[in-house]
């Protein structure tokens, strides 16, 4: 198709073509420098380098646009997600429903005469089912991780491949609805509680969606280390269960460190599993054996409830910045912060 | 378990650590990972165990009759069908090419590319929930009230409320970065040598993506497709308030519709209902039902990824 298009051109264009065909070409010469200077540093770059075209020009920046809506939704979501919750701040008449005395009390009563919109018991509520759902998941997510990257036979490596996957594909409904019929009533006969539905009985169905992420980059963690330091320290005469913990797990601490984080913030986020395993009381209370409600659980329970535009539901639009803002941070640090410094950890050691 | 030559060795080490300690925290790690096997088998069999008996049929294609403790779900079915294809159609092609720029285009570590990866990354961590929460503010209160406004003045209530297109929209958003990361990787796993043979024969880049690479990597579109769609038909949150019913007479015909979903109706039936007890088969065979879908859109691409990563190393 290109081809013709090229032996076909009419006379008037034809100067126009080679004008563009000449800076191209210079162009392509200096792209043909830089790519010999840069293939000194950089072996990936080719150095065989496409012809430049004006419909490519336009399919290039097309794609660029489209690309860049991801970075456009992120903006959008936060912006949005603002504009429903401001009313808050700015509308004047919610803002003397909802003042700051009310949202930092200690009581969550949305549907009352003097509706009390006290955000601790819901930050209490989420703080305690995360905690619960990482102190289980993690220890036992890294410890197989380790397990499989470094000290198992091949053939438990591979059993343990499908079943991650398995895990990690159990939609977070199913958990809960696992929690709820199955796991909680195991867990009271176990322990005799009150309250079937409780925070430990959320947390640990949690621990079951949190397992697969930290195990997931733990174990990536892990076998990106050089082969260098397991044999240094083979060689040594440690064991290779020494080398295992004492060699290999600190060497990958920053990215379990980053692993353990994206766990929390997925633990922070998560909603169907909390919402049908956690009993839904927003109470203030510290025992894992109370029921307690999420931030999540309560976007989710009573926002199809509310009426547009009121303080309520501007409340709900809060508790969404918040979570937002959380994850946000959380995966800012566990990328910037850690695993950058990882990668350039082992580029200097290999 | 250990071999005489690893049993010597320990003996010889045992200076740093007694060898007994070495056994214990070994079995700890084996015990995790056995635990989660464990965990994973336990779900399994509970819900199969649960759901089989009542996974008839007619299950499949009936409607919920007396207040949902007969009948079937084929409602359900139905809506969670057209939630993930009109998902897919809205998000795939975008997410794809944002994968062609990332894999094509940019230079590892320009800007452009460092910043899209971090809201790739953002957008892949953000509260399923907020996803919901944004549908609500800017589908269903910004697009929609003003659709409108602009179709009738603001009189009918057509698009300003929660429908299936405005559930669908949200829940392509959020499996966008399922399909960006998985069709990137496809794209990378096209040999070098292909896209150099194209250059050297004088085609652009956007005609070698266009003919050359696009084509080589097909399978991995469709995979990225369907890990987003199994993403989706599991995913609940974002769709509590955009656009799922709780029972609905009719099936939905048109985009502003409601709609009846499989998540949500396990939800409901487990935690709504007058009678939780007199449903419990009818939720074990539903979770059985969505389980059975999301594995089977699981399994089919990891066995297409499988099939392209050995056509790969064969060529």
């Amino acid at each position: 198709m290109t081809k013709p298009e090229g032996v076909l051109h009419t006379p008037m264009e034809k100067p126009v073509a080679s004008e563009t065909a000449t800076t191209s070409g210079t162009k392509s010469l200096m792209h043909e420098q830089e790519a010999v200077s840069r293939s000194v540093t950089n072996p990936s770059q080719s150095s065989l380098r496409p012809r430049f075209r004006f419909s490519d020009f336009v399919a290039e920046k097309l794609i660029l646009l489209t690309s860049l809506g991801s970075l456009g939704f992120i903006v959008l979501i936060f912006a949005f997600v603002f504009r429903e919750a401001s009313s808050l701040f700015f509308d004047p008449l919610i803002r003397m429903e909802v003042s700051w005395g009310n949202l930092l009390s200690s009581t969550w009563q949305p549907v009352s005469d003097e509706a009390k919109y006290g955000l601790l018991p819901l930050l209490a509520g989420t703080f305690k089912v995360t905690v619960i759902a990482v102190l289980i998941g993690a220890p036992i997510a890294v410890l197989s991780a380790l397990f499989t990257a470094t000290l198992a036979p091949k053939w438990a490596r591979e059993t343990m491949k499908p079943a991650i996957e398995i895990l990690a594909g159990f939609p977070s409904i199913v958990i809960g609805f696992f929690a709820l019929t199955t796991l909680a009533s195991i867990i009271q006969s176990l322990t005799g509680t009150v309250f079937r539905l409780n925070a430990f009985v959320g947390g640990l169905a949690l621990s079951f969606a949190v397992i697969p992420i930290i195990y997931t980059i733990s174990e990536d963690a892990l076998t990106a280390i050089p082969k260098s330091f397991r044999e240094a320290s083979l060689a040594l005469g440690a064991s290779r269960a020494q080398t295992a913990f004492r060699v290999l797990l600190p060497a990958a601490t920053p990215g379990i460190f980053a692993a353990i984080l994206l766990g929390i913030g997925r633990a922070f986020g998560e909603t169907m599993i909390v919402l049908m395993a956690t009993g839904n009381a927003p109470m203030l209370s510290f025992g894992p054996f109370e029921p307690v409600r999420t931030m999540t659980a309560t976007i989710g329970a009573e926002m199809a409830e509310v009426v547009f535009g009121d303080s309520h539901y501007s409340v709900l639009f809060l508790i969404g910045l918040i979570l937002f803002m959380f994850t946000f941070i959380i995966n800012g640090i566990a990328e910037f912060g850690i695993r950058q410094r990882l990668l350039k950890r082992f580029q200097g050691a290999s | 378990m250990q071999t005489s030559a690893s049993s010597v060795e320990s003996r010889e080490s045992s200076t740093l650590t007694p060898p007994r300690l070495d056994t214990i925290v070994v079995a700890l790690a084996g015990f995790s990972a056995v635990l989660i096997v464990a965990i994973v088998l336990f779900i399994l069999s509970d819900i199969t165990l649960g759901g089989m008996e009542r996974l008839t049929w007619e299950f499949l294609s009936a409607e919920p009759r007396h207040g949902m403790t007969e009948g079937g779900i084929f409602p359900a079915i139905f809506g969670t069908f057209l939630l993930v294809i009109i998902m897919s159609v809205a998000g795939v092609p975008v997410g794809t090419v944002t994968a062609i720029y990332l894999a094509e285009y940019a230079r590892e570590g320009s800007l452009v590319a460092k910043l899209i990866r971090f809201a790739v990354k953002t957008l892949a961590g953000v509260p399923a929930i907020v996803f919901g929460l944004f549908g609500l503010g800017f589908f269903i209160q910004f697009v929609g009230t003003g659709m409108d406004q602009a179709l009738s003045g603001g009189e009918t209530l057509k698009w300003g409320q929660p429908n299936i297109l405005w559930a669908s929209l949200t829940m392509a958003l959020l499996t966008l970065p399922v399909v960006i990361v998985s069709v990137e990787e496809s794209l990378k796993a096209v040999p070098r040598e292909i896209r150099e043979a194209s250059f050297a024969l004088g085609a652009t880049r956007w005609q070698t993506i266009w003919r050359v690479i696009l084509p080589n990597s097909l399978t991995g579109i469709l995979t990225g497709g369907i890990l987003a769609v199994s993403r989706g038909a599991g995913e609940v949150a974002p769709i509590l308030f955009t656009g799922a019913a709780y029972f609905l007479p009719h099936l939905p015909t048109s985009l502003s519709d409601q709609f009846m979903e499989l998540g949500y109706h396990i939800y409901i039936m487990a935690t709504q209902s007058v009678d939780v007890e007199a449903t419990k088969p009818l939720q074990y065979s539903t979770t059985l039902v969505l389980l059975l879908l999301t594995f089977a859109l699981n399994f089919s691409a990891i066995f297409l990824r499988y099939r392209v990563r050995m056509r790969l190393q064969a060529s």
